[in-house]
């Protein structure tokens, strides 16, 4: 657990993030522990609602004005080599839009609204070559060319003065990874990217995105909740639900050895090409609690096949080691300890 | 079909799970799952405090019009002549003799001014009248039919003008509270042709579209291309100065609804096209359903809440359009009185400055059009029923 | 671009034409017309030179003859520039609209100016800071300006004007100008009177145009470019500038075709209250006295002001939005 800081780029401890509105408190963030290594890919998975977008959105501090980070903390190793704490900088100061997009840079899940509409490309994407890069307008404008033919858009010379709607569904999403990709970032984090594209543009985006990933030497975090996405993608898995993560390990260790009945459950959710026929595919009983209140014990408890007694219910889990880095939330695999751990917190 | 095995499998919830899931969901939640539109708009829009405080007024002025009769100490038409351009009177809790619990009023006397030989009104602080409520006074039927004499308010002897009298002795509350039902009502029904007109037109054109959808549109532009207030200047100065009250009343009615209407019916339009290509229509479509059973139970019912509150939006319009025209001498005529009517003896600055007390009709005007305003507003918020949830 | 201008010009035609069979059709609504009183009156005292006269106009204008005939005669003469006769001011109607027009004008206008000075920094105001006590603010004076009537608004100026300088504000121009003939001093006289009906005629539309830059603003601000945006490292202030403020501005641009005719509608109230010599108190005389020509031309013209108001605001939702002439 211990680890220097130096081998991971980026570092979130406990991070809480709660949204405060007339209906009352959403806790959308409850202790988040991750770790990005430098130049390698993590993913993080979890149905609808489960905090993952309001987590990737936290590190860039991009969260609405009713949503606050209360708690934790997260390390971020700059170009200059200093761990900064982003939780410490002001959302609009100038240390943190330094950071965005010069850095740290995202990629969104709607191409279609994520775009102006009323702005060209190459307005779009040379305002942030413009801005980090300092480079006068036509040079900005020949490197967003540039971008642009590296995630294979054809024609790139002509189309950059083109409008978004002028460009279809998946070449907008390659314009967005080109946008992203245009100031060198460190990270690029990737928020559910190709769940708008059809399945044939999805795989391109996706090869895309690691091929450039593997020459740039990026580091990156993926945000899907398409388990099949992530097998081919990362090499750290990181499964959230309600605000939490409840297993986190290298991909092997997830799909081969997965310890968490939520993450089972998931896994048993993949339709399979060489399922005996007849076989159905299983899904999840119930639906994801809200988030205004949170449920006692362990989130997981009302839907989760394997409940085995009253702890579940009173108690919340820590997370335990069950293999090298692979860590486990559940009391399936710590009766005792798990109390105990769980007597100690309070 | 992969569904071939025992169907009930598919609810492999096991019963302690069940027995979990029905004790955990908690009970407003489950309650904002189940409740129907017209409930998540009333939740919505309860917590709009001005709104419904507004609804609440515009409740209690509508019940005030139905029984005017009653509200009103006199009759509208009844000259006092003794009491031309009177001010208002102030209602008072306090006299030279201390503190009073019934609020009462001085009597107002006249003195004429040797010099200019202008009335003027005194005070006369040495008669306190005092106020009383349920008096008996001027004969009326109610509605036609309940013969009383009752008041909610008046002064034993002599008069009492809250809002003082017009040039010909006229008391200013009576008027205002009678115009109260020209005026109200002109934007109800006004708004209830144009609502008929909005609704039918700017369904058909939405649902049917191509040619009729086209013709439509066509005319609805052209009728936007006219300024309002000329077109309407136009269109009622042609109102026969012969016809009777009540037919230019209707006559009017009717000129504000044609205009009125396309605003409505573009709504109305933009909604059904939107709405047309959902899932849920289509489904209803595949299903065999009839057209006008889309319309009227699939379709209206989606978006009739958003028309309510552009309906409560379209009806202060409608009385600043009546109030505007009245004013000018070409809407309603006297001997009806609408609060437009009321205010078009103070259209000259003498009128204004020798009796402004002329301009409270005005102030009704305000405060009528500005709680619909604000009950529109909060209608329309409360119209979106998921608007609150968005993050 | 051209294409779309020339299409949109088009279209213009039938409407204008529609429209003129309407303004034709209302002002022939009243029953009798102004010419037979006035011949009747003529006959009377027995002048036979205007009787002669009487006989050339109605010859000319067709009067007496089936209603498409005389519509026809009345079309062909506005084409070219003529708009008939007044029979109430014994005078062509163009002698006596252009200059009122021009004036209506310059009063729309203004108070159009006005209303965009006034409602844009406002209305960006009170969405960047929604639910600010400026936005509190600025909302409730906003619903209040649209609810009370114009004329009221004007009543209420003429009250106070009365009452704090003892003076009367009617009218367009102080007395020693109104009948002299255009000059720079007169012109410094209108801007002097001008205020007035700008604040009183642009009230209204400001509120309106409030709530709609608000409204736009929000809409655009919770949308995910803007999200985007500032992953890119914008500053809010540049960005808002830049990205929602340029989208909110399309339905704002939209809102001058029917602000204009609004503001037209409105000055004609106020206009009758303040005296002030534009379209407004004439057209309501010749309504009410059946002075056909000058009505049927009046109600025409503006409504013409009008398609063209709307053509304009389409021309610049053209410039604003890409999407507009993309196809």
């Amino acid at each position: 657990m211990n680890k220097p800081v130096e081998n991971n780029i980026l570092e979130v401890r406990d991070l809480e993030v709660k949204f405060f509105s007339d209906e009352g408190t959403v806790n959308a963030a409850n202790g988040v522990n991750f770790k990005v290594p430098a130049g390698k890919s993590i993913g993080i998975v979890g149905e609808s609602g489960c905090g993952k977008t309001v987590t990737a959105y936290s590190v860039l501090q991009l969260l609405p004005s009713t949503g606050k980070i209360t708690n934790g903390t997260i390390k971020y190793q700059a170009n200059d080599g200093n761990v900064i704490d982003l939780t410490n900088l002001k959302s609009e100061s100038r240390a943190m839009r330094r950071i965005r997009g010069g850095e740290i840079s995202m990629i969104f899940q709607e191409p279609m609204t994520s775009f102006s509409p009323v702005h060209t490309i190459c307005n779009q994407i040379s305002e942030a070559i413009m801005l980090h890069q300092h480079l006068s307008k036509q040079k900005a404008r020949l490197r967003a060319i540039e971008m642009l033919e590296l995630v294979g858009i054809p024609n790139a010379k002509r189309r950059v003065d083109e409008y978004p709607f002028q460009f279809s569904g998946g070449m907008r999403q390659r314009a967005m990874i080109a946008m992203a990709l245009a100031c060198n970032p460190k990270i690029l984090i990737a928020d559910e990217p190709t769940t708008a594209l059809d399945v044939t543009t999805q795989a391109q985006v996706l090869k895309l995105i690691q091929g450039i990933q593997d020459e740039l030497n990026l580091s990156m975090i993926l945000i899907t909740h398409d388990l099949g996405v992530i097998a081919q993608m990362v090499d750290h898995v990181y499964i959230m639900y309600l605000g939490k993560v409840v297993e986190s390990g290298s991909v092997y260790d997830i799909f081969d050895r997965a310890k968490h009945p939520y993450t089972r459950d998931l896994i048993q959710s993949i339709p399979k090409l060489h399922g005996a026929r007849g076989e159905r595919v299983t899904s999840i009983a119930g639906t994801v609690p809200s988030t205004y209140k949170l449920p006692k014990g362990c989130a997981f408890h009302a839907r989760c096949s394997d409940m085995f007694g009253n702890i579940c219910r009173t108690e919340t889990p820590l997370p335990i080691e069950v293999g090298s880095d692979h860590y486990v939330s559940c009391f399936l695999h710590s009766r005792e300890e798990g109390k105990n751990n769980a007597r100690d917190a309070r | 079909m992969f569904f071939t095995q025992n169907p009930e499998d598919n609810l492999a919830i096991n019963d302690r799970q069940k027995e979990l899931l029905e004790e955990e969901v908690d009970e407003t939640e489950e309650q904002f799952y189940y409740a129907t539109q017209w409930q998540l708009m009333w939740w919505n829009f309860r917590k709009h405090r001005l709104a419904v405080g507004c609804g609440i007024l515009i409740l209690f002025m509508y019940l005030m019009v139905l029984v005017p009769e009653f509200i009103a100490p006199y009759e509208p038409s009844t000259r006092n002549r003794r009491y031309a351009n009177a001010p208002p009177q102030r209602v008072r809790l306090v006299s030279d003799q201390g503190f009073h619990f019934r609020p009462f009023v001085y009597d107002l006397t006249q003195e004429i001014d040797p010099e200019t030989l202008q009335r003027n009104y005194v005070l006369d602080k040495s008669t306190i009248k005092p106020i009383r409520f349920f008096v008996r006074g001027v004969d009326y039927k109610l509605w036609g039919l309940i013969p009383s004499n009752i008041h909610l308010f008046g002064v034993d002897d002599g008069m009492l003008f809250l809002f003082g009298t017009d040039r010909l002795g006229r008391d200013m509350f009576t008027r205002v509270i009678y115009a109260a039902r020209i005026s109200m009502s002109i934007g109800l029904i006004g708004v209830f042709l144009s609502f008929v007109l909005g609704l039918t037109l700017g369904g058909i054109s939405g649902y049917l579209g191509g040619r009729v959808d086209n013709i439509i549109q066509r005319i609805m532009e052209i009728i936007r291309s006219f300024p309002q207030i000329p077109l309407w200047m136009a269109l009622s100065a042609a109102i026969p100065p012969h016809w009777s009250p009540v037919r230019t009343y209707f006559a009017i009615t009717v000129i504000l609804s044609v205009i009125g209407w396309t605003n409505l019916a573009r709504q109305v339009r933009s909604k059904i096209i939107s709405l047309k290509n959902e899932d849920f229509v289509v489904a209803a479509q595949l299903s065999g359903t009839s057209e006008t059973r889309i319309v009227t139970r699939h379709l209206i019912p989606s978006f009739m809440s958003h028309i309510i509150a552009v309906i409560t939006l379209a009806i202060p319009t409608m009385i600043l359009a009546e109030t505007s025209l009245s004013f000018l001498g070409i809407g309603l005529r006297p001997p009806v009185v609408s609060w437009g009517v009321l205010l078009q003896q103070s259209q000259n600055l003498y009128a204004l400055t020798q009796a402004p007390w002329l301009m409270i009709p005005g102030l009704f005007v305000v405060v009528y059009v500005l709680a619909f305003s604000f009950l529109g507003d909060g209608l329309r918020d409360a119209a979106d029923p998921y608007g609150g949830m968005k993050r | 671009m051209l294409r779309f201008i020339i299409e949109r010009l088009l279209t213009m035609i039938p409407i204008l034409i529609v429209i003129s069979i309407i303004s034709f059709a209302i002002i022939q609504l009243p029953p009798g017309d102004y010419l037979t009183t006035y011949i009747i009156q003529l006959e009377a005292s027995g002048d036979s030179v205007s009787q002669s006269e009487i006989e050339g106009l109605k010859q000319r204008y067709g009067l007496g003859q089936p209603m498409h005939v005389q519509y026809f005669k009345w079309i062909s003469g506005v084409v070219v520039g003529d708009f008939g006769y007044s029979f109430e001011w014994n005078q062509p109607v163009n002698t006596l609209i252009w200059e009122r027009l021009g004036l209506t004008l310059v009063v729309s206008i203004s108070s159009l100016l006005l209303t965009w000075i006034v409602a844009f920094p406002i209305g960006v105001y009170s969405a960047v800071r929604q639910h600010s006590p400026g936005d509190y603010i600025a909302t409730f004076v906003g619903f209040l300006g649209l609810s009370i009537p114009n004329f009221m608004l004007a009543l209420i100026l003429m009250y106070g004007g009365y009452r704090l300088f003892g003076m009367s504000i009617g009218g367009l121009f102080s007395p020693e100008f109104v009948d002299a003939s255009w000059s720079w001093a007169k012109f410094v006289n209108m801007l002097s009177h001008l205020w007035i009906p700008m604040v009183v005629v642009g009230t209204a539309g400001t509120a309106g145009m409030i709530r709609i830059m608000r409204n736009n603003l929000l809409d655009e601000l919770g949308k995910q470019y803007v999200v985007t945006a500032r992953a890119k490292g914008l500053s809010t202030v540049k960005l808002i500038f830049k990205y929602p403020l340029r989208l909110a501005l399309i339905p704002f641009v939209s809102t001058v075709g029917w602000l204009l005719p609004q503001l037209i509608s409105g000055s004609a109230v106020v206009s009758v209250v303040l005296n002030l010599p534009t379209a407004g108190p004439l057209l309501l005389r010749a309504l009410l006295g059946q002075d056909m020509y000058l009505a049927g031309s009046f109600t025409f013209l503006l409504a013409t002001l009008t398609v063209i108001g709307t053509f304009i605001s389409d021309l610049l939702l053209a410039a604003v939005d890409p999407r507009i002439t993309y196809d």
